[in-house]
C-alpha cells in the first residue's frame, strides 16, 4: 500500500455543512474519501445554520477520520502528516476540524498543515486528471465563491475576477427558493432547468463596469424577482421549469464569456472548474463546448469532488507540505482567508 | 492513573496534568485571544515542560458543557483528536460542577455564575457533605446545572434560606443585581479561587473515571444545555 517515499495526508475539512475527512497518496491517488453531508438537517431550516453545522461537525469529526483510516486500510502511523481546511468558512465550523486536526497532529507528533478551502477545490483538479499541472485557468464556482483563477504554480495564485456580491451558488439558493424548489438549490434547478426553455425568459447578463473579469448576480436575482412579482400581479402562469432553464442559462452564459475572455487574453492552452455549481450539467456542457470552439483543453472534478470534500484538501495540502508549508498549534480558523494568503 | 484536563468553556482557558491525586501542572490564562489560539500551545508547553510522554495518560478530562459554544467545541474537538490519536477514554465533566470544586470543603453554599447571555445564566447549587465514615467531602447538587435568569437562582437560594458564595464570571456581569436581590448572606469568592480551572476538571474526571463514567472520543460531544437559536425558534412556531 505504501512505499518508503510515499507521503500520505490525512485531511479534514469541515468548513460548511459537510464533515469529510480523506487519505490522499502523493497528492494525487485518493485512498479514501468520506463525507457526512449534513443537508438533510439544513433542508428543515432553508439553508445551512451555522450553530447546527458546527455541532454536528464535532458529534462525526471521529467517525469519519475513522472511517477514512479504515478505507484507505492504513493506520494512522502510515501516515505522513495532518491537512486541514482553515478558511473561508463558517467560523464555528471551521474551529471543529482545525481544533481535532491539531490535536491530532499534536499527539501523533506529525507534521500539520493548514489548507485554504479554494486551493482546495481547484487541487480536485489533480486528482482525476493526472497530467494536469500549472499554469492553467480556473473558475471556482461555490455557494460562497466565483473567482476566476490564475494558478501560476501549486500553491500560487492570481485573482482575475470574483463577484462583487452573490456568488453564482447562493444565486442558485435564492432563486431555486422563490420558485418553491427549496435547498439546496444547485442541483434542484440543474433537474428542473432539463424540462425548461432557456431562451423563454430573457433575464440580464450583468457586467461590471470597471472590471471585465468581476462577477455580478444579485442583478439577475432581482430580475427573477420582479419576473416573479410581475406574473403574479398580471396573474400569469409561472412556469418553474423554464425560469429555472432561463436563470440558468444566464448565469452560464455569463461565466463561459468571462472564462473564454481570460483564456484569450492570456493565452492559456487549459482550463478547470471547481467548486460545488462546477456539477452543474448546463455549465459542464455549455464549457466543454467553449473551450472546444477555442481549442483549449477542459478539465472538470467527477460531482463528489465537487462538493466539499477533504480528497481535495489532501490533494492541496501535499504540494503545501512538499514546498515545507507548516501550521503551529496556534493555527486559527480564518473565516474570510484571501487566496493565495496564509 | 494518570489524567489529562482541559477547560476552555468561558474566557478562561487551562490545561492540567494530574496523577493519582497529585497536580503536576496546571496552566490558565485568561486572556483575550481565543483558545483556538490558546489551549494547544499551552498543552503543548506543559507536555514539554513536564517531559510528559502522552502515551503514559490514561484518560482526557474535558469541561464538557454549558459554556460559549464555540469555547466548548474547541475543548472537545481537542479532547477528541486526542483521543482518537491516543486511543484514550473521554471523560465529560459538567462545567458548573467543576466551577463548584473551587470552593472545595466550604460548609456554605456554592453557586456558579456563568454569563450566558440572552438575560441567562448558566449556574447550579452544591454542598460539601461527607459520607458516613468517610475522610473527604463529596460534591453534591442541591439544584444541577442549568441556564436560568438571574433572578431565578437568587429566589431559589432565598428560599434554602442558608450562607452561599458566588463565582465565576457571571458575578462580574450581575454582581449589582445579585446584592440588590439576594436576602442570604453572601460573599464573592477571591480571585484565586473564582474562575474555571482544569485542576477541578482533573479531580473530578478522575473521580467520574473511577466510577466509569467515560465515553469514547468518537461519541463525545458537548452539552450545550440549549438549543441552537434556530432550532429553538422553529420549534416555537409548531408551538
Amino acid at each position: 500500500m505504501k512505499n518508503e517515499k510515499d507521503v500520505l495526508i490525512l485531511a479534514i475539512e469541515s468548513s460548511c455543512d459537510e464533515t469529510a475527512a480523506a487519505v490522499v497518496k502523493n497528492g494525487r491517488e485518493v485512498l479514501s474519501n468520506i463525507i457526512s453531508s449534513q443537508i438533510a438537517l439544513h433542508t428543515l431550516y432553508g439553508g445551512v445554520v451555522p450553530e447546527i453545522a458546527s455541532r454536528k461537525h464535532i458529534e462525526k469529526v471521529n467517525q469519519v477520520v475513522e472511517e477514512a483510516l479504515k478505507e484507505a486500510e492504513v493506520t494512522m502511523d502510515d501516515i505522513t502528516a495532518i491537512a486541514v481546511t482553515y478558511g473561508p468558512g463558517l467560523v464555528g465550523a471551521l474551529l471543529v476540524g482545525v481544533s481535532a486536526a491539531k490535536a491530532i497532529a499534536f499527539a501523533t507528533g506529525k507534521p500539520l498543515v493548514g489548507v485554504h478551502h479554494i486551493e482546495g477545490h481547484i487541487s480536485a483538479n489533480y486528482i482525476e486528471n493526472k497530467e494536469l499541472e500549472p499554469p492553467f485557468a480556473c473558475l471556482v464556482v461555490s455557494g460562497g465563491h466565483t473567482h476566476l483563477v490564475v494558478v501560476k504554480d501549486y500553491g500560487e495564485y492570481e485573482i482575475l475576477g470574483k463577484t462583487r456580491d452573490d456568488a453564482a451558488g447562493e444565486a442558485f439558493d435564492k432563486v431555486a427558493r422563490a420558485i418553491g424548489l427549496g435547498y439546496p438549490g444547485g442541483p434542484k434547478i440543474d433537474k428542473v432547468a432539463k424540462e425548461g426553455n432557456p431562451e423563454a425568459i430573457s433575464f440580464p447578463r450583468a457586467k461590471v463596469s470597471d472590471a471585465v473579469y468581476d462577477f455580478s448576480f444579485s442583478g439577475l436575482k432581482s430580475a427573477v424577482l420582479n419576473y416573479l412579482n410581475s406574473c403574479e400581479m398580471k396573474g400569469i402562469e409561472v412556469k418553474q421549469a423554464d425560469v429555472a432553464a432561463s436563470f440558468q442559462k444566464s448565469v452560464v452564459d455569463v461565466l463561459v464569456e468571462h472564462a473564454m475572455l481570460a483564456v484569450k487574453e492570456y493565452g492559456f492552452t487549459k482550463l478547470a472548474i471547481a467548486g460545488g455549481v462546477a456539477s452543474n450539467s448546463a455549465l459542464r456542457s455549455a464549457m466543454q463546448e467553449a473551450c472546444k470552439k477555442n481549442g483549449v483543453t477542459f478539465y472538470y472534478p467527477s460531482p463528489v469532488l465537487c462538493t466539499d470534500n477533504a480528497a481535495m484538501i489532501g490533494a492541496a495540502g501535499y504540494y503545501d507540505y512538499i514546498k515545507g508549508i507548516r501550521s503551529g498549534y496556534d493555527l486559527n480558523a480564518v473565516p474570510n482567508l484571501k487566496l493565495g494568503e496564509r | 492513573m494518570k489524567i489529562l484536563a482541559l477547560d476552555s468553556s468561558g474566557l478562561v482557558a487551562s490545561v492540567a496534568v494530574m496523577e493519582n491525586d497529585n497536580l503536576i501542572a496546571e496552566y490558565t490564562m485568561n486572556y483575550k485571544k481565543t483558545h483556538s489560539q490558546t489551549l494547544l500551545p499551552m498543552l503543548d508547553e506543559v507536555k514539554k515542560m513536564i517531559e510528559l510522554d502522552l502515551s503514559t495518560l490514561d484518560a482526557i478530562a474535558v469541561a464538557a458543557g454549558p459554556g460559549s459554544f464555540t469555547g466548548l467545541r474547541i475543548g472537545s474537538a481537542t479532547a477528541k483528536g486526542l483521543g482518537l490519536a491516543l486511543n484514550l477514554p473521554i471523560v465529560p465533566v459538567k462545567t458548573v460542577d467543576a466551577l463548584a470544586y473551587n470552593l472545595y470543603g466550604t460548609d456554605k453554599l456554592v453557586c456558579p455564575l456563568m454569563d450566558a447571555r440572552r438575560n441567562q445564566v448558566y449556574t447550579g447549587i452544591y454542598s460539601f457533605a461527607k459520607q458516613e465514615n468517610a475522610s473527604d467531602y463529596q460534591l453534591e447538587e442541591i439544584l444541577p446545572q442549568c441556564a436560568v435568569e438571574l433572578q431565578e437562582i437568587i429566589e431559589k437560594l432565598n428560599t434554602l434560606g442558608k450562607e452561599v458564595i458566588f463565582l465565576g464570571d457571571g458575578v462580574t456581569v450581575y454582581k449589582e443585581k445579585i446584592e440588590e436581590l439576594i436576602k442570604v448572606p453572601y460573599s464573592f469568592a477571591p480571585a484565586s479561587c473564582n474562575r474555571q480551572r482544569a485542576a477541578c476538571v482533573a479531580a473530578l474526571g478522575e473521580e467520574l473515571f473511577a466510577a466509569g463514567k467515560i465515553q469514547t472520543a468518537a461519541e463525545h460531544e458537548p452539552d450545550y444545555l440549549r438549543l441552537s437559536q434556530a432550532e429553538r425558534e422553529r420549534l416555537e412556531k409548531q408551538c
